[in-house]
């Protein structure tokens, strides 16, 4: 739990470091967002070893359950945000068996086709989803009366969120449930004769990360004020698949690591925007080949590695 | 020895047990008992079946004719998981550690069944799962101490030796408290210091009440533990009974080796 406490303390202080407000209320937000998505994935993809590379359709439904619901209903933003979680956990409960049952190759294109039946369904159903055009006019955030109008609060409020999100994941590995995951990855075999319903394991990690995805994106239709198909392509789902892997799978901070990286790394390539899949593709590709553990857990192994070295060389 | 534990009644009783793949009959209508309390060897040359026994027991396959019945419960057609939830344990032939994880991780997902903090309870870490996981790591630390493994509870599993990781797997089994423990060539690759080690511990475990089935190929181990022998030859019971009885038992002697005698014997 010391990462947890040493990252609410880098969150609580970055405001207050004279950092080019800029950085902290956009991009600071779409990090929190990120990191979101990605601890999340990560309970699927780097403790259970499930890959999903539909998830961004999770995020849509989050999404447009709270954009839908709030305009052309007038629901409160928290009774939407509630029911784009029932409705992305439902449809996660529905999809996770047949699906779940599949392994690799198989599970990486039946969920990259419910991504893209998803998306499909955001771009076609325009009398809902507003069509390509997407959907604008979200009203703020109201939570029990604040308004969540401003940049400032949206930090803020994202900084919750996202503290939330680590915390939950972090409870969810270090417990009876998250072993029972990790011995799914470990080996599925001797997970079910340890005694591990492993089909229902499975079900359940699906779910939770269907949740932590609705959740961002419910948050995001508010931030935004609008949303579009764009937001949930396959191109986003295959950055969220990168977040994890960047990080290192099966780290909770690994995966925040990940997700802050390719943040900035979009913020810096706002000028090359037409070849980001290709950047996102080629970083992929690197890390895999040069440090298969991930960018966070590969360099905190080298660190380690050569402190040791270091330590042992004193008489 | 034998003639207290052949009073008491059969723990598991398996009866025309039936598993082809194909056109190969893995076992074809197996039919034995297993008496509470015993060391109860599994014998047979490679490919007889042995392996196939224990993954039906455990429920991973599925058998297409017969019945295992543990204390007069059917778990036949039961899913994996609950046959573990009826008291079912085992090890592997070939190593199935969770090699993602820490020894100690490995054992506690042994005591899985014994446990009960649910996802909701997990993710919000209320109380009584802090206190939970005292108890699953303490139960863990109990198997790890029997099997003399505790200086290595907070070692990956990954980087242990491989004599020592089949000795996480017996720990990892025995964390669930069981009351069959299926052990499947517990001494492959083992070397001479490792495998007596093994025969004690594998006492040990008998002496704490939990009834062994064993697969074994190191015949001086099997003749100088096991209380009861089966022998299977190509899916079927070539013979069954005492030690003494199976190395005297002329078909055994041809089924290993073609008569080579030496074989079964204890030295
Ligand atoms: N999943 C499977 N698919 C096809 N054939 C199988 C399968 N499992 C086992 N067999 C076959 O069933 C027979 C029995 O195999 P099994 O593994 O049970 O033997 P064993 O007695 O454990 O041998 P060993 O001493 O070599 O471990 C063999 O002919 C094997 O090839
Ligand atoms: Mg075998």
């Amino acid at each position: 739990m010391a990462g947890f406490y040493l990252f609410a303390a880098a969150v609580l202080l970055l405001p207050w470091l004279g950092i080019d407000p800029y950085f902290i209320t956009v991009v600071g937000v779409a990090a929190g967002l990120h990191i979101i998505l990605a601890v999340g994935l990560n309970l699927l993809m780097g403790y259970a070893g499930q890959i999903s590379l539909g998830h961004a359709a999770f995020f849509a439904i989050g999404a447009y359950a709270s954009a839908i619901l709030t305009t052309r209903y007038a629901w409160p933003g928290l009774l939407a945000l509630a029911a784009g979680l029932v409705l992305a956990g439902s449809i996660a409960w529905l999809l996770a068996r047949p699906i779940l049952r599949l392994h690799g190759h198989y599970l990486a294109m039946a969920t990259l086709g419910f991504g893209v039946i998803a998306h499909v369904i955001m771009v076609q159903a325009s009398g809902w989803t507003g069509g390509p055009d997407g959907l604008g006019g979200i009203p703020p955030l109201n939570l029990f009366g604040w308004v969540v109008d401003s940049d400032t609060r949206w930090y803020a409020v994202m900084a919750a969120a996202t503290l939330l999100a680590l915390w939950l994941s972090l409870n969810i590995i270090d417990s009876r449930i998250g072993r029972a995951l990790r011995a799914v990855r470990g080996s599925e075999f001797a997970a079910q004769i340890m005694g591990i319903d492993t089909a229902r394991a499975k079900t359940q990690v699906f779910v939770v990360s269907a949740l932590f995805a609705a959740f961002a994106g419910s948050l995001f239709a508010h931030q935004q004020s609008f949303v579009s198909p764009d937001s949930f392509n396959l191109a986003i789902s295959v950055e969220l698949v990168t977040m994890v892997v960047i990080g290192g799978m099966a780290s909770t901070f690994g995966a925040a690591f990940g997700a802050i990286a390719l943040t900035l790394l979009r913020e810096g390539l706002v000028v090359f925007e037409d070849y980001e899949m290709l950047i996102h593709g080629a970083l992929l590709m690197v890390v895999m080949i040069i440090l298969p553990q991930g960018l966070f857990v590969g360099i905190g192994q080298g660190l380690r590695r050569v402190l040791a070295l270091v330590l042992s060389r004193q008489p | 020895m034998n003639s207290a534990a052949d009073a008491c009644a059969p723990l598991l009783t398996v009866s025309g047990l039936e598993q082809s793949f194909g056109g190969v009959m893995a076992l074809a209508g197996i039919d034995f008992q297993v008496p509470a309390g015993l060391i109860y060897a599994v014998i047979g040359p490679n490919g007889a079946g042995k392996t196939t026994l224990f993954n039906a027991l455990c429920g991973f396959c599925q058998p297409a004719a017969g019945s295992i019945r543990l204390d007069g419960r059917e778990l036949l057609g039961q899913p994996p998981y609950r046959i573990a939830a009826a008291g079912v344990a085992r090890t592997f032939q070939n190593l199935q550690l969770f090699f993602n994880m820490s020894v100690r991780e490995n054992v506690m997902v042994g005591a899985h069944l014994r446990a009960h903090t649910g996802l909701l309870a997990a993710a919000l870490r209320l109380p009584r799962v802090r206190a939970e996981e005292d108890r699953l790591r303490a139960w863990a630390d109990d198997a790890l101490t029997l099997c003399d493994l505790s200086a290595w509870a907070e070692r990956p599993a990954a980087v242990l030796p491989y004599g020592l990781m089949k000795r996480v797997e017996i720990a990892r089994a025995l964390a669930a408290q069981p009351r069959l423990l299926l052990l499947d060539e517990p001494a492959a690759g083992l070397n001479d210091t490792e495998t007596l080690d093994l025969r004690e511990l594998i006492t040990r475990i008998r002496a704490s009440g939990v009834t062994i089935l064993l697969v074994e190929h190191h015949m001086p181990l099997v003749m100088s533990i096991a209380d009861r022998l089966l022998v299977l030859d190509y899916g079927c019971v070539l013979a069954e009974g005492s030690p003494a009885v199976i190395q005297a038992d002329p078909r055994v002697i041809a089924a290993y080796l073609g008569g080579a005698e030496s074989c079964l014997d204890v030295e």
